[in-house]
């Protein structure tokens, strides 16, 4: 059977993990609140200031979401994939690095910044992070679809992959949101009454779970 | 040479964001790849477009970069090299 044991969502300047708030911010700038939740989370990777805000959006979602679950020890590494998707691609940096070379006479493009100019480098920084070499995918379309993942990410369990990390990533101007669930297979874990089965329903409703404070 | 040298720190941090580092840790005589700053081959390319943005110096051949990189004092060495800073 596979299951969805964790999760974590981060949407209107917060972050909710299982549904429960755990963190909010006034921040008025997407890089401020990006450097608050890092600080909040703990995290210590100098390569995150690297990043474009998509990945370091992706990437702290996935932190929260991973967080006291055991998931990445419970699997081997070579067996769990990352299947993720958004509307937007890489529109925001690509945005910037148009910028930098819009004017002929001020002509500087920054390699750093034209690496991130794919979405599915928000797949390869989660994976550096922690080391995952199994299967991966990225997705664009209109808005979250919960069957295009669950039906992917089932078809991955399948073959050869154990576990997975999937969801939503996705900054587009102002507009920010990432939700990623875990998915394992659990026919030999410990049964835990919070797994939720791995299908479009329970993505939906985990998706529609947590309270916003407005 | 001194004055060339911290004025670089600052743009190296900044263009690399490296931003968890202040100047004063950086040490001249480090190596800025591998185990000194640990800079990646991203980086290396930054340092190449901020000689050219900052000093108006092209670095023709890649080759040149592994002698000019090797720290913040040869950076800062062959800069003066070239009349700049």
């Amino acid at each position: 059977m596979n299951s969805i044991t964790s999760y974590a969502h981060i949407k209107h300047n917060q972050v909710s993990v299982n549904g429960t708030i755990v963190f909010q911010s006034g921040a008025t700038a997407l890089t401020d609140f990006l450097m608050e939740v890092y600080k909040a989370i703990g995290l210590n990777y100098p390569k995150f200031h690297k990043m474009d805000a998509q990945c370091k959006l992706g990437v702290l979602c996935t932190e929260y979401a991973l967080q006291q679950t055991g998931f990445l020890e419970s699997h081997s590494l070579q067996q769990t994939a990352i299947v993720l998707s958004n509307a937007a691609s890489s529109l925001e940096t690509d945005r910037q690095h148009q910028q930098s070379i819009a004017d002929k006479s001020n002509y500087f493009p920054s390699p750093a910044v034209f690496v991130y100019t794919l979405p599915n480098i928000i797949i390869g920084e989660i994976a550096i992070k922690h080391k995952i070499t199994g299967e991966n995918a990225f997705f664009v379309s209109e808005k979250p679809d919960a069957a295009l993942l669950v039906n992917y990410t089932n078809a991955l369990f399948a073959e050869q992959t154990q576990a997975a990390i999937s969801g939503w990533v996705e900054v587009d101007g102002d507009a920010f949101e990432a939700f990623i669930f875990l998915a394992e297979n659990t026919e030999n874990i410990n049964k835990n009454t919070n797994f939720k089965p791995l299908n479009q329903i329970t993505v939906i409703e985990l998706y529609n779970q947590t309270k916003w404070m407005h | 040479m001194d004055a060339l040298i911290e004025k670089l720190k600052g743009q190296i941090i900044e263009q690399l964001n490296l931003v968890e580092l202040k100047p004063e840790e950086i040490n001249p005589d480090s190596p800025l790849f591998g185990e000194g700053l640990g800079l990646d081959s991203i980086d290396a390319l930054e340092l190449i477009v901020l000689l050219e943005k900052h000093y108006g110096i092209k670095i023709e051949d890649p080759k040149d970069g592994k002698t000019i990189f090797q720290s913040l004092r040869t950076m800062a060495e062959y800069i003066k090299s070239q009349g700049k800073g």
